[in-house]
């Protein structure tokens, strides 16, 4: 074991240490003990960094994925051709129930490229080359961009030089049409390059693309920059008003939803004209004995002036008595827009009947009775 | 002087057997457990020494075997500008056997000595590129930075004319990984950083044993440097010779490796289909 450990040791150093060889002990050669413990010899696993998965490991677990996936939908008694990702968690759900609360630590099939974090694979062949000419950088991908974007540059430059000698240099070309759209965060240019980079690279592309986007003629590199670019969703603050239908008797009639607390109803409001209101198949007075929560469904309805002309059909479910009235009277305004003007629904809406209260019940914390409330405080 | 140099390149490529690099896999087991010393990745040396096997080296006592002197003339690098050097006061004082005159206190690099130092220099990058070595241009213009690049993507070597980390020759096996291939060759168009200093790069590379090759202008150090060209490094026509230059060379050599690997695979069919 000892002669082991001192190989083992002299490979580790190299020449540069000389051992007193037990074989030839006439060697006048100068000797130094060196320790060789086993917790010297045992590698850092940590200090080598993430695991790397090898390019062949993630095809293999892709296949296996795929396999898995028919006999999957074979035991569900489905398609196997077209059974979809939701098709999985439903069946993964079913088969292998869970209590557990974090989401994450149940049990899921999903294909590899969403389980394995995407990484880089080795980037040199065989004679030890490595395969992109500017891997000597140390941020290749980066650094590509960045010579691949001045190459644009360039490009449009002597474009723009050749109409001028040409004479063709219209002051008011062509624009790219960017429309609501802003730039990639850093995080998702880091996602597209597979690479860390500072916020000061993040700096010097978005500068050196506002540059090529100031330039006349910038529409030749149009495909180029939309790349780059994240359409933003238009958020419009307009309240949607629910389209009115017609049944087969020829009644007006629309369906709105509402929610408070952890209470969700739906509503269908008929232009009869008898005034009726049916919760859950039952009567509006037995379902809601406490006058407040009568009040609080009537109140859209006698704020429209509209008490006695509509048919109301109700489902509810969730939550209390008191939350379900809330969501009941956000379903019933809401429902109301459609069968009222501009101006009454902008009425109700200052009014606060078409606002969702936000206010759910707030966690307790430890080391407190309650959300606020402390123990109760004693001087000594 | 030259076969000590040529010497100093063959021990550089492993040819003479010197080369050291990471130890080969060792499995050997304490207690029970299985441990293994370094990367289990086969080293480069032996990958190098079975693709001189193949084919013969051209002789490097052979003066000038890719015939590269008919690559540029005297006149070329007069037109190019490359005598032109900066101010006295800019002047470094290693660069004076370098200089021809300085007229109007702007200095002269003399033009013979620069074009037996480029031969020399384009030698080597042939000798190199010949044998499968990798080149790696470095400058910190960011005038010329696109251009550089260009040049070596067009032969197929690589470049580095951006910010140059720390560690990046002294630590490499932390900054790449495990078993990466250094540069063989490392040729500087320009030796200065934007500070007016001169370049990292070329102390990392003496630290590691890669030889270099320069352009020096006459504010620049040529001590470090194996192979100093002296020469104008701030005008873009001189900028694009030696591009120009070094790209043919590299492009020759690659080609006539090519042409060597073909006659030997001709040759000598039942070795080369092994």
């Amino acid at each position: 074991m000892a002669a082991n450990c001192g190989r083992v040791v002299r490979l580790l150093l190299g020449k540069s240490v000389k051992f007193a060889s037990p074989c030839n002990p006439l060697t006048p050669q100068l000797c130094r003990q060196i320790s060789c413990s086993s917790a010297l010899c045992r590698k850092n696993l940590a200090s080598l960094g993430p695991e790397k998965f090898t390019a062949e490991f993630i095809q293999k677990q892709i296949e296996e994925f795929e396999i898995g996936k028919r006999h999957l939908a074979n035991m569900m008694g489905e398609d196997p051709e077209n059974f979809t990702q939701e098709d999985i968690d439903r069946s993964i759900a079913y088969l292998f129930p869970s209590g557990l609360f974090e989401k994450k630590a149940r049990p899921f099939m999903k294909h590899p490229d969403e389980v394995f974090p995407k990484q880089r694979a080795v980037q040199w062949g065989p004679d030890g080359r490595p395969f992109h000419f500017l891997f000597y950088t140390g941020k290749q991908s980066y650094y590509s961009l960045m010579h691949e974007l001045y190459a644009k540059v360039l490009n449009i430059e002597k474009h723009q030089d050749r109409l001028r000698a040409k004479g063709l240099f219209s002051a008011e070309p062509k624009q790219i049409s960017l429309g609501t759209s802003r730039w990639l965060t850093k995080e998702e240019l880091e996602a597209t390059l597979v690479e860390t980079i500072s916020s000061h690279d993040y700096d010097r592309f978005i500068q050196l693309m506002e540059r090529m986007l100031s330039m006349p003629y910038s529409s030749l590199e149009e495909e180029f920059i939309l790349r780059y670019r994240q359409q933003l969703e238009a958020q419009s603050m307009h309240q949607i008003v629910p389209p009115l239908q017609k049944d087969e008797k020829g009644v007006d009639f629309s369906t709105a939803e509402g929610k408070r607390k952890t209470s969700r109803s739906s509503v269908v409001v008929r232009d009869c004209g008898s005034g009726r209101i049916t919760i859950n198949g039952e009567d509006y007075l037995h379902y809601f004995p406490v006058l407040q929560d009568r009040e609080q469904l009537m109140f859209p309805l006698q704020f429209a002036g509209v008490l006695g002309r509509f048919d109301l059909e109700a489902t509810v479910s969730g939550g209390g008595r008191s939350s379900q009235a809330g969501a009941l009277r956000l379903a019933i305004s809401k429902a109301l827009l459609s069968f009222l003007s501009e101006t009454e629904g902008e009425a109700m809406r200052q009014a606060g009947l078409l606002t969702p209260d936000p206010r759910v019940r707030e966690r307790k914390k430890p080391g407190q009775e309650g959300a606020r409330r402390k123990f109760t405080w004693k001087k000594r | 002087m030259s076969n000590i140099r040529h010497l100093f390149l063959a021990s550089r490529s492993g040819l003479l057997g010197f080369r050291h690099v990471g130890a080969a896999k060792v499995k050997f087991s304490i207690n029970g457990q299985h441990f293994a010393t370094a990367s289990s990745i086969k080293s480069p040396e032996i990958q190098i020494q079975s693709f001189t096997e193949k084919v013969p080296n051209p002789p490097l006592e052979k003066h000038d075997h890719f015939r590269l002197s008919e690559l540029f003339t005297l006149k070329d690098l007069f037109d190019a500008r490359v005598h032109l050097g900066h101010k006295k006061g800019c002047r470094h004082r290693l660069m004076e056997p370098y200089l021809y005159n300085s007229s109007l206190d702007y200095d002269i690099l003399d033009l013979d000595k620069t074009e037996e130092h480029l031969r020399l220099a384009l030698n080597v990058t042939a000798q190199t590129a010949y044998r499968g070595g990798i080149i790696l241009f470095v400058s910190r213009r960011r005038q010329f930075c696109h251009l550089v690049e260009t040049t070596a993507k067009e032969c197929g070597e690589y470049a580095h004319t951006r910010y140059w980390q720390g560690g990046l020759l002294t630590n490499a096996h932390i900054q790449y990984g495990q078993g990466v291939r250094l540069p063989d060759l490392i040729i500087f168009l320009s030796t200065l950083n934007n500070v007016f200093q001169q370049h990292v790069a070329i102390r990392d590379a003496a630290k590691m044993n890669i030889p270099t090759i320069g352009v020096v202008d006459s504010n620049c150090n040529p001590s470090s440097i194996t192979y100093p060209v002296p020469g104008n490094d701030d005008t873009p026509v001189a900028m694009e010779l030696y591009c120009r230059l070094f790209k043919m060379s590299i492009n020759r050599a690659k080609d006539k490796r090519r042409q060597m690997e073909l006659l030997q695979g001709l040759s000598e069919p039942s070795s080369s289909s092994s």
